[in-house]
């Protein structure tokens, strides 16, 4: 079984494995064990399928008094998120989780979140944004969300998104990063999956996120923690109109920026503890390769069976997955591409009106100063659950080599599994 | 609001470094109300009905306006039981 590990185990690899214990959990299980270890100081979320397992087990913890988490049971996203934001301006740990509906009801919410660098954590269950009502997975939920100043991190299996739910912490309150991160899993895909995962000891994991820490800020009555705290009052969320606003806006390019380089020391500390080492970009037989896909969550597993299998038929294919959409690592994307002819942009999302999904426009905008690039094609696949099934990737292979051999790109855009194409 | 910083040198978080204090709003109106003391009979219905807190209540309990933060909406002089303010140019 693969559980997310790209390199080498760190360590003594008996030895960083025999205090772990394995266990069966669904991506959803996942998130609430490791928020159960994790022991936030408030967790304020509303179900929704198909996040709404994290919730139920969650509140189960609180119940049989696993945590010392304060439970808050809200009547929407939108107050759950509001519920998050002000436990977290009081200084507390706050996590939510949500999906589709109840991600697009936090909406103004998020951006208030990531403006006022609060360091929240959100599981969001991947799923279709009505309408018409769908509960299966795309990734139309959180890529809607991907201007809002969020760090995004997209999972492949049960596994990584039980580390993810730690290290999103360690990301989110690191000093020269303090902004908020979703941890994404494909809806029922990963979510109500079970699959083994690997779990540390609570203590362990207590020691690994460690307490939160605060900016110093300058408030009005001078230095303090960026909290709000009646010793030393703070304005937090005032109105910011034309001569602030812009330059507060800076603040966050600045984080996200930044953070590119300072998850890597997160993911680095976690890898010595868990002997499991994330990249932002997983290259998987790239070395030679011809042609290869490029995409997130969990349809990668599928890619690279697909991959293996081309290659025993001697085709050269090779497939990357993506696993920090934001910030999106340029760097990383480009030199795990290399020197591949042809590249296809594989994505659960659409965005109406636009030349290409989100990822393929970024990842275009990022190469079109070079004077080397990949052709790029882009496929759209797997909207509303969709199965992304093997033979979905063929034809995806199929195409790019086309492309590599007439050298033209006939189409920018293509909807794979859709009928009618 | 003279001197402003750049954003490096701005409190993250948005937080507001000057107090509401240090921002001064009374040009942003026209009249300001002038009290007739004679006729005043300290009830202070013009320090609690003043929207921005612009009138504090003396010593004597009579009240007086800050020019500094009155926006001159007249308030004040509409809710005086005994009409001694009268909204005038500032």
């Amino acid at each position: 079984m693969r559980q997310g590990v790209s390199g080498a185990v760190y360590g003594d690899g008996e030895e960083v494995m025999a205090k772990q214990r394995l266990m069966g959990l669904n991506g959803d299980e996942a998130v609430a064990y490791a928020t159960k270890q994790v022991n936030p100081d408030v967790v304020a979320a509303y179900p929704i399928t198909p996040q709404t397992i994290i919730v139920e087990r969650f509140s189960e913890y609180v119940a049989d008094g696993e945590v010392e988490t304060e439970f808050v049971a809200v009547e929407s996203e939108h107050s759950a998120l509001s519920c998050s934001v002000g436990a977290s301006a009081a200084g507390a740990r706050a996590f939510t989780a949500t999906a589709a509906n109840g991600l697009a009801l936090m909406w103004e919410i998020l951006y208030i979140a990531s403006s006022l660098r609060l360091p929240i954590v959100m599981a969001i269950a991947n799923r279709a944004l009505s309408g018409p009502i769908n509960i299966h997975n795309d990734h139309s939920d959180s890529m809607g969300a991907r201007d809002s100043g969020w760090i995004q991190i997209y999972c492949e299996n049960a596994q990584e998104v039980y580390d993810a739910s730690i290290t999103a912490w360690r990301v989110a309150e690191h000093m020269k990063i303090q902004t908020p991160v979703m941890v994404c899993l494909d809806g029922f895909t990963l979510s109500h999956t079970m699959e083994n995962v690997m779990t540390l000891p609570d203590e362990e994991i207590q020691k690994f996120i460690g307490e939160r820490g605060f900016l110093t800020v300058e408030g009005h009555m001078g230095e303090g923690e960026l909290r709000l705290n009646p010793e030393m009052p703070l304005t937090m969320g005032p109105l910011d109109l034309q001569d602030f606003y812009f330059e507060h806006k800076m603040h966050q390019v600045e984080a996200l920026k930044d953070s590119l380089e300072y998850i890597k020391d997160v993911d680095e500390e976690w890898a010595k503890l868990s002997g499991r080492k994330y990249e932002y970009v997983e290259p998987y037989l790239m070395e030679d390769a011809e042609m290869a896909l490029i995409g997130m969550g969990s349809m990668m597993g599928t890619i690279r069976h697909m991959v293996d299998e081309l290659r025993s038929e001697g085709v050269k294919a090779g497939m990357i997955k993506l696993r920090l959409f934001r910030p999106l690592p340029v760097e990383a994307i480009k030199k795990a591409v290399g020197d591949v002819p042809v590249l296809g942009v594989i994505e659960k999302a659409i965005s109406f009106g636009a030349p290409a999904s989100p990822l393929m426009e970024e990842l275009m905008t990022s190469y079109y100063h070079d004077k080397e690039k990949p052709m790029m094609a882009n496929y759209v696949v797997g909207l509303g659950g969709r199965d992304v099934s093997p033979d979905i990737i063929k034809q995806a292979y199929t195409s790019l080599e086309k492309i590599k051999e007439t050298g033209k790109v006939e189409r920018l855009s293509t909807y794979l599994g859709v009928r009618g194409e | 609001m003279s001197q402003k910083r750049a954003w490096q040198d701005l409190p993250k978080g948005a937080v507001s470094y000057k107090s509401s204090m240090d921002y001064k709003t009374g040009d942003w109106g026209v009249n300001a109300p002038k009290i007739d003391y004679d006729k005043c009979i300290k009830c202070n219905l013009c320090h609690f009905f003043c929207p921005e807190g612009a009138i504090s209540v003396r010593d004597d309990e009579t009240p007086e306006v800050s020019l500094d933060y009155c926006k001159g909406c007249g308030i004040c002089a509409k809710e005086c039981p005994v009409q001694c303010m009268e909204m005038v140019r500032k």
